[in-house]
C-alpha cells in the first residue's frame, strides 16, 4: 500500500482497499466448524463445570452434523462437478476433491469425537465418570495436584473444542488454492494436534513425551514448507496454484521480472522438494515417518485414531491438489522423486511392522504403509488415479478408527493394554471384539470382501494405467509382507491359549459401540457393494484451476 | 416382476443366516420359518412361472441387474441373474421338492437336538443351488457351486459325532474339489478366450473361438460336471454321503447338488456343441457311469446305497443324452425333473422305513413291511415303478426319449450307446425290484437293534407321509404331461435348441424294446428275490457282487492309482520343500525379521535423531529433485 493511499483513506475519500469478497455459503461448511469451536471455548469459559462434557458432546457433534449438511447440500447443487469456483478472492477452491474430502473428514471426525466421548471404560474416579484425557492437562504427572484433580473429578473437555479447530484447519486444507491459505490450514489443524496429543489420562509422561516430539518435528517440517512457499513465490511471482502452473507451462504473461527468475529452475525445484517434505511428514512417508510410531503410541488412543484417520485425508488431499493443480507440467521432475519415495515408504512401513509387539506401534507402521499405497495412487496423475486415492482415504479412514476404537476396548488394571501378547486368545474370551477387530486387520491386509481390498485394487489398477507396474509389483509384494503381521494378530487372537490374568474386554457405551459399528459397516458396504461410493470418488476427481 | 428373482435367493439365504445367528431363542419355531421360507421361495418361483407363461416364447428369459462388484477395464464382476425357461425349470424343482423335504425333515428330525441347525443348513443349500441356477455369468454360478459344496459338507457330516460321517463329509468335500478346480479352470479359459465370464459374451463368442480352446473349456466343465454329478472317475463319495440324515440324501440326489452338472452342460450347450471331442467324453463318462451305478445298486443290501447306486445310473442317462447335443438337452432336463420326484420320494420312502425300524438300513433285516405301513407302501411302490419305467409313469416317458436318442445318435455309435442304455434299464428294473422284494414282500426278517430292542414298524407321522403323497402324484404324472405335445420340449426349445435325430429304429420299436427290458429285469429279479426266502446273512456271491458290494473296487481304484503315488508326490516334494523351498521361503522370513530388527534400532525414541534424518531426506529429495533434470 503506498503512502499516497494511505493518506486518501484517512482522509475519508474511496477507500483503496477493496472489501474481500467472501461466498459464506459456499464456505459454510468450515464456518459452521469453525464456529462451533469458538462456541466450545466460550462453552468451556462460562458453563458450570458439571454440564460442561454434555454441552461440549452436544455441540460438537451437531457443529459437524451441520457442516456434514452444507456439504452434501453443496454436492446436490452440483458444486464440485458442474459449478465450481475459486472462492474468497481465489484462495480458496470449491471442486470435487475439496467436498468429497471435506466430507470424509467431517465423517470421520464424527466417529472420533464419539470415541472421545466414551466414559464408560475407564474406572470412575470418586464415583464420576472419566474419560480417555487427563483430569487436569497443567498438572504435574504423579504429584499431588494431579491427584486432587482426579478426586475432584475434573475432566479435559477442551478436548471438543480443540477437536473443533484441528477439524476446522482439515477441511481448509484440501480446499487451499494458494500456497499460504494451505499453510495457514497445515498450522490450524497442528496445533490444537500437539495439544491433544499430551493429555492422556494414564501414562502421562509418554503422552508429553509425544506430544513434544510432534510439536518439534512439525514445526521443523512446517518450517520447510514455509521456505519452499518462499522460493515458489521467488520463481513464479505468485503464492497461487494456477498462477504458478501457468508460469511453469509457458502460459503467464511474461514479465521482465518473470523472465529473470524464470531462467533457472533450480528455484522451482528446490521449493517443490521442500513443499513436498512438508506434505510428506504430514502423511508419514518414509524418511519423514519417524514421529508416527512414538505420536501414534503416546497418544490418548481416541486422539491416535481421529490423527491417523482426518490428518491423513487432509494432508493428502493437499498433496493431491498442489501436485495436480501446480505442477502437472513438472511430472517427468517429481514423479521419479515420489516413486522413491512411495516404494521405500511400503517397504518401510511394512518391514518394520513385523517386528512389532505394541498393537498401536503395529497399526501406526501399518499407517505408514498405506501412506505408501495412496502414494502410489497419487503417481499415476491422471483421473483414475485422483478418483482411487478419494476413495482409498475414505475407506481407509474408517478401518482406522475402528480398529483404534477397539484397541481402546482392551484394558488391564494400568488401562489399555496395548502388548500384543496380552491379546493372545482375545477370541476365545471375546469372540466378538475379536472377530471385528479381525475384519479390520482383514481389511488392512487388503482380503476381498472388504473396503481394504476396493481401496487397493483401485490405486494399484490407477498406478498400472499410469505406466508405474514395477512401483505395483513393489505395492503388491510389500502387501504380502504386511498381510503376515496383520494375520499374525488374528492367528495369536484366535488360535492361542489365553493368558491367565490376561486382559479384559470392557463393555463400551453407545458412543464408542455406535463408532465401532460404522467402521464396520463402512468396511463392509465399500468391500461389497463399492459401486456407488467409487462412482462418486470418479464423479468428484476433478480439480478446478 | 423381475426384481422378484433375486428374492428367490435371498428367502432362504435369509432363513439360513437368521437361523444361524439367532441362537436358542429360535429353536421353538426355527424348523418352521425355515420350511415357510423355503416355501416362500417356492411362491416366489410359482408367480415368476405365471408371468413368464403369460410371455410369448421368444421374451420369456429376463435378467435382473443386481450391483456390479468391481467393474474395471476388462474385468466385470457383476451380481445378475438369468432367469430363462432352463433356470426356471431348476427352480420350481429346487423350491418345489426342496419345500417338501424341510416338511419331511420336520417329522424326522423332531428329536435332533441340534435341529435348527439342520434347518439352516438345509436353506442354505437350496440358497446355494438357487443362486447356482439363476446366475448370469459363470463367476456368480461359481459362488453357488461353491456354496452348493460346503452346504452339502455340513449336512452329509451332520452327525459328526459319528466317525463315518465326519469321514464321508471331508471325502464329499475333497473329491468335489477337484471337479471345482476344474471350473475354476474353465472360467479362466473363458476368461481369456472371450475377456468375460457372463453367458451372453462366452456363447456369442463361442463361434469365433478355436476348436480346441472350446474342447479344453468343454473337458474343463465336464469335470466340474462329474464332480458335483458323481459321475465316473468323481462317482465315490456319493454312496458315503448315505452317512447324512436321509432328507440330506433325498435332498442332494433329487433337487440340489448332483442336478448341477447336467444343468452345467445344458447351460454350457453354446461351447459343447462347437466342441465334438467334449461330446464324446460327455457321452462316454456318461454311459459308463449309468452302467457303474446300476451294477453297484445290484449288489448294496443297505436300501439307501442301493438308492444312491441308482441315483448315479439316472444322472449318468442324463450326462449321456447331454452330450448328444441339441437332439438330447431337453430329455437330460425332462428327466431330471421326473427323477427329482421319484428319487426324492423313494428316499422320503427309504427314511420312512428306517424312521419305523429303528434306523435299521439293510434290507436283509425288513420283509412283509407292506402291512405296517400302508402309506409308505404306496408311495414308495409309485416311485418304484416310476423309475423302472413302467408304462404310464413318469420314468417310461423321459427314460424312453433318452433312449430313442442315444439311437438317434447313428452309426456305431449310436448302436453302442442305445445298447448301454437299454441293458442299464434291464440293470434298474432288475435291483428296484430286489428292493421293493426285499423290503416290503416276503417273510419277516426283522432283527433287534443293538440295544436288543425288537422293531415295531409304524407309519410315519403327517409331515412325513404328506411330502411323499404329493411327490408320488409327481411320479406318476409329471412324465405324462410333459410328454402330451412334446409340451416340456417346446418349452425349453427356446433355450436349448433342439434338432431331430435318425433313429435307426422307429419309436414304438425302441418304445417296446425298452419296455421288454425293464420286463425282463422285474422277472429276474423276481425269480431271484421273490420266489425262494431271502438269508439274512448275505451269501458270498460271485466276484462281481463281491466287487459291487465294495462299488466296484472304488476306493481300492482311487488309493492305488492316486492316493498312494499322490502320498508319495507329497512326501518327495515334503522332502524338496523342507530342504529347498522352505529353506528359501525361511531364510526369506529370517531376512525380512533381521532387517525389520535392525531398522527398528533407527526408532531410537530421539527427536533429534529423527529430525537428522528428515533432514537428510530433504536433502535426498532435493537433490535428486535437482538431478532429475540434469538427466
Amino acid at each position: 500500500m503506498s503512502t499516497t493511499g494511505m493518506l486518501a483513506a484517512a482522509g475519508g475519500s474511496t477507500p483503496s482497499i477493496p472489501a474481500p469478497h467472501i461466498e459464506y455459503g459456499q464456505l459454510s461448511p468450515m464456518l459452521v466448524v469453525f464456529g462451533a469451536a469458538v462456541a466450545g471455548v466460550l462453552v468451556e469459559a462460562f458453563v458450570p463445570r458439571r454440564f460442561r462434557y454434555w454441552s461440549q458432546v452436544t455441540l460438537a457433534l451437531i457443529g459437524l452434523a451441520g457442516a456434514f449438511v452444507a456439504v452434501v447440500v453443496l454436492a446436490a447443487q452440483g458444486r464440485g462437478t458442474t459449478r465450481m469456483d475459486l472462492l474468497a478472492m481465489e484462495s480458496v477452491a470449491m471442486d470435487g476433491p475439496a467436498l468429497f474430502l471435506q466430507g470424509v473428514i467431517l465423517l470421520a471426525a464424527v466417529v472420533a469425537v464419539l470415541t472421545y466421548a466414551e466414559r464408560r471404560l475407564e474406572p470412575k474416579a470418586s464415583s464420576l465418570p472419566a474419560d480417555a484425557f487427563a483430569a487436569q492437562a497443567s498438572a504435574t504427572p504423579g504429584g499431588e495436584q494431579e491427584r486432587a484433580a482426579v478426586r475432584a473429578g475434573f475432566g479435559t473437555t477442551e478436548v471438543f473444542p480443540l477437536t473443533m479447530f484441528a477439524v476446522g484447519g482439515m477441511l481448509l486444507f484440501p480446499a487451499a488454492n494458494d500456497l499460504l491459505t494451505m499453510f495457514v490450514a497445515l498450522e490450524v489443524f497442528s496445533l490444537p494436534l500437539y495439544l491433544l496429543c499430551a493429555l492422556a489420562r494414564r501414562r502421562r509422561l509418554l503422552s508429553q513425551e509425544a506430544a513434544v516430539k510432534y510439536f518439534l518435528l512439525g514445526a521443523f517440517s512446517s518450517a520447510f514448507f514455509l521456505f519452499g512457499t518462499a522460493l515458489l513465490y521467488g520463481y513464479a511471482g505468485s503464492v497461487k496454484l494456477g498462477d504458478i502452473a501457468d508460469v511453469i507451462s509457458g502460459k503467464a504473461m511474461m514479465t521482465p521480472a518473470l523472465l529473470s527468475t524464470t531462467r533457472t529452475d533450480a528455484l522451482l525445484l528446490t521449493g517443490l522438494a521442500m513443499l513436498a517434505v512438508g506434505l510428506l511428514f504430514k502423511v508419514g512417508a518414509v524418511p519423514f515417518h519417524a514421529w508416527i510410531p512414538d505420536v501414534y503410541q503416546g497418544a490418548p488412543t481416541p486422539v491416535t485414531g481421529f490423527m491417523a484417520a482426518a490428518t491423513k485425508v487432509a494432508a493428502f488431499g493437499a498433496f493431491l491438489r498442489l501436485f495436480y493443480v501446480a505442477f502437472p507440467g513438472l511430472r517427468l521432475d517429481w514423479r521419479p522423486v515420489m516413486w522413491g519415495v512411495a516404494i521405500l515408504t511400503m517397504v518401510v512401513g511394512a518391514v518394520l511392522a513385523v517386528t512389532q509387539q505394541d498393537v498401536k506401534r503395529l497399526l501406526a507402521y501399518s499407517s505408514i504403509a498405506h501412506a505408501g499405497f495412496i502414494l502410489t495412487g497419487v503417481i499415476a496423475v491422471n483421473k483414475q488415479g485422483l478418483g482411487s486415492v478419494l476413495f482409498y482415504l475414505l475407506a481407509y479412514s474408517f478401518v482406522t478408527l475402528g480398529a483404534f476404537a477397539v484397541v481402546t476396548l482392551v484394558r488391564d488394571s494400568k488401562g489399555e493394554a496395548t502388548h500384543l501378547s496380552s491379546w493372545a486368545g482375545l477370541g476365545r474370551r471375546s469372540p466378538l471384539v475379536a472377530a471385528v477387530f479381525a475384519l479390520f486387520l482383514l481389511a488392512f491386509a487388503g482380503i476381498p470382501l472388504t473396503s481394504g481390498f476396493t481401496g487397493k485394487f483401485a490405486v494399484f489398477q490407477a498406478a498400472a494405467a499410469g505406466g508405474a507396474i514395477p512401483l505395483v509389483i513393489v505395492g503388491v509384494l510389500s502387501s504380502a509382507v504386511a498381510a503376515f503381521f496383520y494375520i499374525r494378530v488374528i492367528v495369536l487372537m484366535f488360535f492361542s491359549d489365553p493368558k491367565p490374568g490376561g486382559p479384559t474386554v470392557a463393555i463400551p457405551s453407545a458412543f464408542t459401540a455406535t463408532a465401532i459399528g460404522a467402521g464396520v459397516l463402512v468396511t463392509l458396504v465399500l468391500g461389497l457393494l463399492p459401486q456407488y461410493f467409487l462412482d462418486l470418488a470418479s464423479k468428484a476427481a476433478l480439480f478446478v484451476r | 416382476m423381475n426384481s422378484l428373482i433375486p428374492l428367490l435367493v435371498a428367502a432362504p439365504l435369509a432363513g439360513a443366516a437368521l437361523l444361524l445367528l439367532g441362537g436358542p431363542a429360535l429353536d421353538r419355531f426355527g424348523h418352521w420359518l425355515a420350511t415357510a421360507l423355503a416355501a416362500l421361495s417356492f411362491g416366489f418361483g410359482l408367480a415368476l412361472f405365471s408371468d413368464m407363461l403369460g410371455r410369448g416364447a421368444e421374451h420369456r428369459a429376463v435378467g435382473q441387474h443386481l450391483f456390479s462388484w468391481i467393474p474395471v477395464n476388462g474385468f466385470q464382476a457383476d451380481v445378475s441373474f438369468r432367469l430363462d425357461q432352463l433356470s426356471m425349470t431348476f427352480v420350481l424343482l429346487i423350491t418345489g421338492v426342496g419345500t417338501l423335504i424341510h416338511l419331511y425333515s420336520v417329522g424326522y428330525m423332531a428329536h435332533d437336538e441340534r435341529r435348527r441347525r439342520f434347518f439352516a443348513y438345509l436353506n442354505l443349500f437350496l440358497a446355494a443351488m438357487l443362486l447356482l441356477v439363476v446366475a448370469d455369468n459363470y463367476l456368480l454360478l461359481y459362488v453357488g457351486w461353491e456354496g452348493v459344496g460346503l452346504a452339502s459338507y455340513l449336512l452329509i457330516g451332520f452327525w459328526q459325532h459319528k466317525p463315518s460321517a465326519a469321514t464321508a463329509a471331508k471325502k464329499a468335500f475333497i473329491v468335489n474339489r477337484v471337479g471345482d478346480m476344474g471350473l475354476s479352470i474353465a472360467i479362466m479359459l473363458m476368461f481369456v478366450e472371450f475377456g468375460s465370464f457372463a453367458f451372453d459374451p462366452v456363447f456369442g463368442g463361442a463361434s469365433r473361438a478355436s476348436e480346441g480352446r472350446l474342447t479344453a473349456i468343454g473337458l474343463m466343465l465336464l469335470l466340474a460336471a462329474c464332480g458335483k454329478s458323481a459321475q465316473v472317475p468323481l462317482q465315490s463319495w456319493l454312496g458315503d454321503a448315505m452317512e447324512g440324515p436321509t432328507p440330506v440324501s433325498a435332498l442332494i440326489h433329487a433337487a440340489t447338488m448332483v442336478t448341477a452338472g447336467v444343468y452345467l452342460i445344458t447351460r454350457s450347450a453354446a461351447i459343447f456343441n462347437l466342441a465334438p471331442d467334449a461330446q464324446t467324453a460327455v457321452v462316454v463318462v456318461g454311459a459308463v457311469t449309468l452302467l457303474f451305478g446300476a451294477i453297484v445298486g445290484c449288489a448294496k443290501d443297505d436300501i439307501k446305497k442301493a438308492l444312491a447306486g441308482s441315483t448315479m445310473s439316472q444322472i449318468g442317462y442324463m450326462i449321456l443324452v447331454a452330450g448328444l447335443g441339441p437332439i438330447g438337452y431337453a430329455f437330460a432336463i425332462m428327466h431330471l425333473v421326473t427323477h427329482g420326484f421319484f428319487k426324492a420320494g423313494l428316499f422320503l420312502g427309504a427314511g420312512s422305513v428306517m424312521h419305523g425300524m429303528n434306523d435299521e438300513v439293510s434290507m436283509r433285516h425288513y420283509g412283509g413291511l407292506r402291512k405296517y405301513m400302508p402309506v409308505t407302501f404306496v408311495t414308495f411302490g409309485l416311485g418304484y415303478l416310476a423309475i423302472i419305467g413302467f408304462p404310464g409313469l413318469s420314468g417310461f416317458f423321459s427314460k424312453d426319449k433318452i433312449i430313442e436318442a442315444a439311437f438317434a445318435k447313428g452309426g456305431t455309435e449310436g448302436w453302442i450307446l442305445g445298447l448301454c442304455a437299454l441293458v442299464g434299464t434291464t440293470v434298474t428294473a432288475f435291483y428296484m425290484t430286489r428292493v421293493m422284494l426285499l423290503t416290503f414282500f416276503g417273510e419277516k426278517r426283522w432283527q433287534p437293534d443293538a440295544e436288543g430292542n425288537a422293531p415295531h414298524p409304524h407309519e410315519s407321522p403327517k409331515t412325513m407321509t404328506i411330502p411323499m403323497i404329493l411327490l408320488a402324484i409327481g411320479s406318476v404324472f409329471a412324465g405324462g404331461l410333459f410328454a402330451l405335445n412334446d409340451s416340456f420340449l417346446t418349452w425349453l426349445e427356446p433355450v436349448t435348441g433342439h434338432a431331430e435325430g435318425n433313429s435307426p429304429l422307429a419309436p414304438l420299436t425302441v418304445t417296446l424294446l425298452t419296455t421288454a427290458c425293464m420286463l425282463a429285469g422285474v422277472g429276474l429279479s423276481y425269480v431271484m428275490y421273490g420266489r425262494s426266502a431271502v438269508p439274512v446273512v448275505p451269501p458270498v456271491g460271485s466276484p462281481l457282487t463281491r466287487a459291487a458290494r465294495r462299488d466296484l473296487l472304488q476306493d481300492e481304484f482311487n488309493h492305488a492309482a492316486l492316493v498312494r503315488p499322490g502320498s508319495a508326490l507329497t512326501a518327495t516334494l515334503v522332502y524338496f520343500d523342507s530342504r529347498g523351498l522352505d529353506g528359501f521361503v525361511n531364510g526369506l522370513a529370517a531376512t525380512i525379521g533381521g532387517v525389520s530388527s535392525r531398522l527398528r534400532r533407527v526408532q531410537n525414541g530421539f527427536v533429534r535423531s529423527y529430525a537428522l534424518s528428515m533432514f537428510g531426506g530433504t536433502l535426498l529429495l532435493v537433490a535428486t529433485t535437482l538431478l532429475m533434470r540434469s538427466f
